[in-house]
């Protein structure tokens, strides 16, 4: 049994103009220990994602139909009493910018002591010696000084390190990172990534990766998922997806990356821009876009073809198998 | 002599440093029963030197707080240097008064990071578009100034139908698109790009930079590109300098740079992009963190977190000096021939 099942997940947003459904039709798992990686552009649903798993949606944000499912227990219909015991502890996230998440007027101790109080009946010593552990493990020099910090002394790689360790503290089963390294430059970046690998890998947690990098996706993850207005469009092993890209959508960004063309030649873009939610159009959403595109495409929504080790939603990846399963029946 | 060497523009030993101590109340403090002054100032470029040659692309790339944006922002006259020359042409423009740099404001112009910044809220696309042209061509025919924004929105890929839209309106590709097409309209030689695609998606990002390049290519212009970005410096830039803590560390053909970068930084910072190719990399591990410009390091400021460093790295300011091939390094360890 995998360690979290999402099945058929529908984000809804009331707005005054109307419904506007964030995610539609979501469905992917998660084993222990596995790395997964979420990538698509800024509207796309993947921060929605992040957080309609535990649950953290504000209104005018709901989950209007499907389910979470975290070791039997479904996440989506949980009691808010129930859903904090989980919440942190067993499921942790770790947001984009570590400013707006650690709290500016409490040192960090206190921060990463009241955390554990929370979850846990333990002493306050007993606390602040765990909370230095965690310190150590994300190599923060000289941990013990940190303890006394207030956020703003330290540096952006060094409060993302102390959100990574916050979200370490409770040793939870599954990491949700939100954009972790969106923030920082690239040589910190490169540290930061290491480091929660080499976490994942020691105390064998599971990551749910939220990017749009696709670089940092192909060196962390293991398997991904492409989304697109919503929907997943694309998921599977990270390697088959990144070099062998079958929705156009996930060759058109592949190809658009500076390292995929020749240098001073012209990149390979994609036209037009992702729909807003409130338009997205009927049949395959990214039909306006694709120079693939059939008169299938636009009338019905693609479902779900197996090839290879990936899940395509495609009506010509579709197509082009069963013309295959044809060619061999024959 | 600029005209001979074929540079547009020229920076030389530039240095800009910003005050942080407030004003003259703040600054005065009581010691040992005397009253002094104390000033202290963040010291955003140290002795930069580099020329812009006509026709390139030249990126300028480091991470935050490096000075990348204080060079772009100082070339083009938004903030003065506090030593050092800037010339266009070989005139020297870093000390002309307002009046006096109109001329070049027409032919410099700049794009910045974030085009939901940079545009006028309360502006349609076209009056935006109008400003520059009107405020530099002031008896232009009205109809003539229509033409060319109806050209440069065009150029732009904005159909100009969409002229009386507010900016909020568009989308973020588009806006920058529209950001593009003011710096176009006015038909400048050289143009100073801050980040213009940091704020974008990758596709979108795709489509900015063709439009970049396409212009390029038509209207013959001229780029100081910032950007941290360095696969999108490997496909447009022409030559590269990479800065840290307010120097030049090395300035190089793209190509070269990327084949074979000399200066223990940038080595670093190449070895940190995340590839597609090979799962994972090992990547040069920098220990610590940039120090900060308000107390440089003395000697080179890169000696704190340089593997390669040695005691003259820590006392002696290296120079910029040119090696066979043509790079530019600023490194005692390339000079000495131990890197």
């Amino acid at each position: 049994m995998p360690l979290l099942e999402v099945n058929n997940l529908e984000v809804c947003f009331g707005l005054r103009s109307g419904a506007v459904k964030a995610l539609r039709d979501v469905s992917f798992t998660l084993e222990r220990g596995e790395r997964l990686g979420v990538v698509g552009e800024s509207g796309a649903g993947k921060s929605v994602l992040g957080f309609s798993i535990i649950n953290l949606l504000s209104r005018p944000g709901q989950i209007s139909s499907g389910s979470v499912h975290f070791e039997g227990n479904d996440l989506a219909s949980l009691a808010p009493g129930e859903l904090r015991s989980i919440r942190g502890n067993r499921i942790s996230m770790i947001f984009q910018d570590p400013m707006m998440t650690l709290n500016p007027v409490l040192t960090i101790g206190v921060q990463m002591v009241e955390c554990l109080l929370a979850h846990r009946k333990i002493s306050k010593a007993d606390a602040k010696r765990i909370s230095l552990k965690k310190l150590q493990q994300v190599q923060i020099p000289s941990p013990e000084k940190r303890l006394d910090q207030y956020p703003h002394e330290l540096s952006g790689g060094m409060r993302q390190r102390i959100v990574i360790a916050i979200g370490l503290l409770l040793d939870p089963d599954i990491i949700i990172a939100d954009e972790p390294t969106t923030a920082l430059d690239v040589t910190i970046q490169a540290e930061i990534m290491d480091l929660m690998l080499n976490l994942c890998e020691q105390n064998n947690v599971a990551l749910i990766l939220i990017t749009h990098d696709l670089g940092v996706v192909s060196q962390v993850t293991q398997r991904m998922l492409v989304m697109y207005a919503g929907r997943i469009i694309e998921q599977g092993p990270t390697k088959e997806v990144i070099n062998d890209a079958q929705h156009p959508y996930t060759q058109g960004l592949m190809n658009a990356l500076p390292q995929m063309a020749i240098p001073g030649q012209k990149l390979n873009q994609i036209k037009g821009t992702m729909p807003p939610l409130q338009r997205i159009p009927k049949g395959c959403s990214f039909n306006p876009r694709c120079e693939y595109v059939m008169d299938v495409c636009k009338q019905k929504l693609p479902s779900f073809t197996e090839s290879g080790n990936c899940q395509v939603a495609c009506h010509m990846v579709a197509e082009s198998k069963q013309d295959k399963l044809l060619v061999k029946e024959v | 002599m600029a005209e001979q060497n074929n540079s547009l523009v020229q920076v030389r030993d530039l240095y800009k440093r910003f005050s942080i101590s407030g004003d003259l109340l703040d600054q005065l403090q009581f010691k040992g029963g005397k009253l002094t002054r104390h000033q202290e100032y963040v010291h955003a470029i140290n002795g930069v030197s580099l020329d812009v040659k006509k026709g390139e692309a030249l990126c300028v790339v480091g991470e935050s707080g490096c000075g990348k944006s204080t060079v772009a922002r100082t070339v083009m006259g938004l903030l003065t240097p506090t030593a050092g020359q800037i010339s266009y042409r070989g005139e020297r423009i870093d000390n002309l008064s307002d009046k006096q740099m109109l001329p070049y404001r027409k032919k410099m112009q700049m794009i910045f990071q974030n085009p939901y910044a940079s545009l006028n809220p309360r502006m349609t696309i076209m009056e935006t578009l109008k400003e520059p042209i009107r405020f530099h061509n002031p008896s232009m025919a009205s109809a003539e100034v229509n033409d060319i924004i109806a050209e440069v929105m065009l150029s732009v890929g904005v159909d100009p139908s969409w002229g009386e839209r507010y900016s909020h309106e568009f989308s973020g590709g588009q806006r920058q698109r529209i950001s593009i097409a003011r710096a176009l309209a006015v038909d400048p030689e050289f143009i100073v790009a801050d980040e213009p695609i940091s704020a974008l998606d990758v596709s979108i990002q795709a489509q900015v930079l063709n439009l970049m390049m396409d212009a390029q290519e038509q209207r013959n212009l001229t780029y100081l590109f910032i950007t941290h970005d360095l696969s999108v410096v490997e496909h447009f830039g022409t030559r590269v300098a990479v800065m840290y803590l307010g120097t030049l560390c090395e300035l190089a053909p793209t190509k070269q740079l990327f084949s074979s970068p000399r200066h223990p930084y940038t080595q670093a910072l190449m070895s940190a992009i995340p590839r597609l190719e090979d799962d994972r990399p090992d990547y040069i591990k920098l220990s610590g963190e940039v120090p900060t410009p308000v107390n440089l390091p003395s000697g080179c400021v890169f000696h704190g977190r340089c593997p390669h460093a040695n005691e003259r790295c820590k006392q002696e300011i290296p120079v910029l000096t040119l090696l066979d091939d043509g790079t530019q390094v600023a490194c005692h360890g390339v000079e000495e021939n131990r890197l």
